[in-house]
């Protein structure tokens, strides 16, 4: 999919926080700001912000799905980019949106809005083509790519092409690195036998290449393979990429 | 809460060497898949043109089957139409009743199992026999299959041989594939010599022929439909095609998608009985066309493509789910993604199946490797938001999906419709978040079905709203 929409480098973007970020990883956000700062980017936060709906509108209930998407509609009418620093709350905007709005009076804003959101790496490196230079320690890694980022969005490759720019980063690759960590929003709830069978895997093939660190560019995978790590009592240290990449090239 | 379902993936876990088992077949099985597809470009073209090709044939699909109809009528195959599976069931026995046939041999076929034809017959004094490898030791298990290419996937050699052992308690125990496959071609060779009626699926029907295709692997599927005198097909509505020419595409992509392969080693093209001159071939051919549901289905634009699938399992393949849990936890016809969608679309939502478009994390994995594009997890979603949607239907009009609103449950619903308000009231949102940063190191540890394999997630010291408001930026 191509990503780019604006042909160049814009004055100002729209951040989208996400609850997950909001509540659990607000380092992640600060470093996503701190970022697109340093590339000259005005960021703008609306304070309102919330939910992006999705997991209503993954549970079948579309009315409240709506109802939420709604409210942060009415957040963003600037014809900028609106910049997401997690794939599977971008997808829901980009992707989902349009249907969640299909025949609703508000139906043109969602698609004008779905039109100009943005996956946080596919936006540095497609928008604004950022250049970074790696001021931290040598660092093994694991980038395990959301699903989301993967095949909704089909901007996976981002984050390898962010982190190969570092150059005292090694990036290690897990065994079916392209499997689903067993997440799935409400799916882990609703299912916990199959979901844990699916994380304690990818706990373990990440646990397996030795890497010193988990990174991903959504949340929601990490909060899933980091608990099952700290149930086994085998932690590993995990980072938004944002954070990662804001904590090894801040001056 | 504890379903049919839910005690099944149970049961499917603890079973570690099944598993284990389970994911090398199906890393085999994509590596066969991703070996055959050397030219991404050409690959994705013929993708887009037999995705091109199904839906304009579930499009027409009433004009293409009476077209098929009167085609394969007018070259002397016999075309029965079922509405449900035991007027199917029905039609075979009046044939083998017919025929005073007590015996019928079985190529593979997903139509006969949906059917439960050999139980069906059984009933009646009627002994059906699988021919096809893998069906053969599933029905010698007493199981049934656990994967629409691969039936006996779940089966490591050592299983098979001690099947075989019992079974056949004349032949030495062997572990060997090749002696184990010899042993049984020779019990099948009599046994399809014997036989008076033979029974197969079909992978297509096509209408401007009257022609049914068949393909396969083992020549038995080829055995059943020429040796004995009667052969009977069964198939599903949604598998007529249009023209002879959209075949050899369909067939390419069908087998690369399944197995890797090129092209299976028999492919089976049917156009009539034996005619005058003719050196083999059945007395009859006849066609049993099974709707169960899937007329219904045809009449909904987003759930229509569910109808699209040529039944390669790709899907199945790449599921993360199946590959966890197996094909016999769906306690399904058809497992893995497509079953998903398809199952509870013909058995209605309130039945067990219902429950297995919760069963995914929409990941993804199966519309991106589905031959014909179907978007899977797009009427995933759709079936979880009719499986809780209000009742909106007049008590006269069927549902568009059968059981519709009977997963709505009035915690959960109620759950939503708060969620629901405090996300559309920033204040409260806010309030909310704040109070859990105070509360971060009292939260309880058991957070249910969520900590039983993880730790609880803890919220932050300071949420991203605080933090981002005493930073230089604007909130407008």
């Amino acid at each position: 999919m191509n990503n780019r929409v604006v042909s160049e480098k814009p004055q100002a973007v729209y951040f989208y926080g996400t609850c997950l970020i909001d509540l659990l990883y607000p380092h992640a956000g600060v470093s996503a700001v701190e970022l697109l700062r340093r590339e000259g980017v005005a960021v703008i936060y609306p304070q309102s912000q919330t939910c992006c709906g999705q997991p209503a509108w993954n549970s079948g209930y579309r009315d409240e799905a709506l109802a939420v998407a709604r409210a942060q509609l009415a957040l963003f009418p600037r014809t900028i980019p609106l910049v997401i620093p997690s794939a599977s709350c971008a997808g829901m905007m980009k992707v989902h949106y349009p249907e969640l709005f299909r025949g609703q009076p508000d139906e043109a804003d969602a698609l004008n809005m779905a039109g100009r959101v943005y996956e946080l790496t596919a936006f540095l490196v497609d928008v604004l083509d950022i250049r970074l230079t790696d001021l931290g320690d040598p660092v093994s890694v694991v980038a395990h790519t959301s699903c989301t980022a993967r095949r909704e969005l089909g901007v996976g490759d981002k984050l390898h092409t962010l982190l190969r720019q570092l150059h005292n980063v090694e990036i290690l690759e897990p065994e079916n690195s392209a499997e689903c960590c067993g997440f799935g929003g409400t799916f882990a709830v609703k299912q916990p036998e199959i979901s844990a069978a699916m994380a304690l895997e990818k706990a373990a093939a990440v646990r397996a290449t030795g890497a010193q660190r988990l990174v991903s560019q959504d949340c929601g995978c990490l909060m899933n393979i980091g608990g099952v790590m700290e149930k086994q009592n085998q932690a590993m240290p995990r980072q938004h990429i944002a954070e990662l990449l804001w904590e090894r090239t801040k001056k | 809460m504890t379903t049919d379902f839910r005690s099944n993936v149970a049961h499917a876990l603890k079973q570690d060497a099944v598993q284990t088992h389970f994911r090398t077949v199906v890393d085999r099985l994509r590596a066969h898949r991703q070996a055959a597809l050397t030219d991404d470009a050409a690959f994705e073209q013929l993708r887009s043109r037999c995705r091109a090709i199904r839906a304009d044939a579930i499009r027409r699909l009433p004009d293409l089957l009476e077209l098929f109809e009167s085609n394969a009528q007018r070259s002397g195959i016999q075309v029965h139409w079922a509405e449900t599976t035991l007027q199917a069931n029905q039609i075979v026995l009046d044939i083998m009743r017919r025929h005073r046939a007590t015996f019928l041999v079985k190529g593979k076929s997903m139509v006969s199992e949906e059917m439960g034809v050999n139980a069906f017959l059984q009933s009646h004094g009627i002994d059906c026999l699988e021919t096809d490898l893998g069906e053969f030791i599933v029905q010698m298990a007493g199981e049934k299959p656990a994967h629409i290419i691969v039936p006996a996937i779940h089966k490591n050699r050592r299983e098979i041989a001690h099947l075989m052992h019992r079974h056949f308690p004349g032949l030495p125990y062997s572990e060997d594939i090749e002696t184990l496959a010899q042993s049984v071609r020779r019990f099948m060779r009599d046994k399809f010599r014997a036989a008076p009626v033979g029974l197969t699926g079909v992978n297509f029907m096509v209408a401007e022929t009257g022609t049914l295709c068949l393909v396969e692997n083992e020549g038995n599927g080829r055995m059943c439909s020429t040796v004995p005198p009667v052969h009977i097909a069964v198939t599903g509505i949604e598998k007529v095609i249009a023209r002879l020419d959209d075949l050899p595409p369909l067939l390419n992509l069908l087998t690369r998608s399944a197995t890797g392969q090129p092209i299976t080693a028999y492919v089976n093209m049917i156009n009539s009985p034996r005619r005058p001159g003719d050196k083999d071939g059945p007395d009859e051919v006849h066609l049993i066309l099974l709707d169960n549901g899937r007329s219904h289905i045809a009449g909904d634009p987003e759930l229509l493509k569910t109808l699209h699938c040529i039944r390669c399992g790709a899907c199945i393949n790449h599921c993360p789910v199946y590959r966890q849990i197996g094909g016999h936890a769906y306690g399904t016809v058809i497992p893995g993604p497509i079953g998903t969608i398809l199952e509870p679309q013909k058995q209605g939502l309130d039945a067990a199946a219902g429950e297995l478009p919760q069963a995914s994390t929409l990941c993804g994995a199966c519309a991106e490797v589905c031959p014909v594009r179907i978007p899977i997890p797009a009427i995933i979603n759709r079936l979880r938001w009719e499986s809780v949607r209000k009742n909106q239907q007049s008590q006269n009009s069927r549902p568009v999906v059968p059981g519709a609103g009977s997963g709505r449950k009035s915690l959960e619903a109620t759950i939503w419709k708060i969620w629901a308000w405090c996300c559309t009231h920033p204040g409260i949102y806010n309030r909310l978040t704040k109070l859990a940063t105070c509360l971060r190191n009292r939260l309880p540890a058991d957070m249910g079905a969520w900590t039983v394999v993880r730790k609880a997630p803890k919220p932050a010291q300071v949420t991203l709203h605080e933090r981002l408001r005493k930073m230089d930026i604007d909130h407008e």
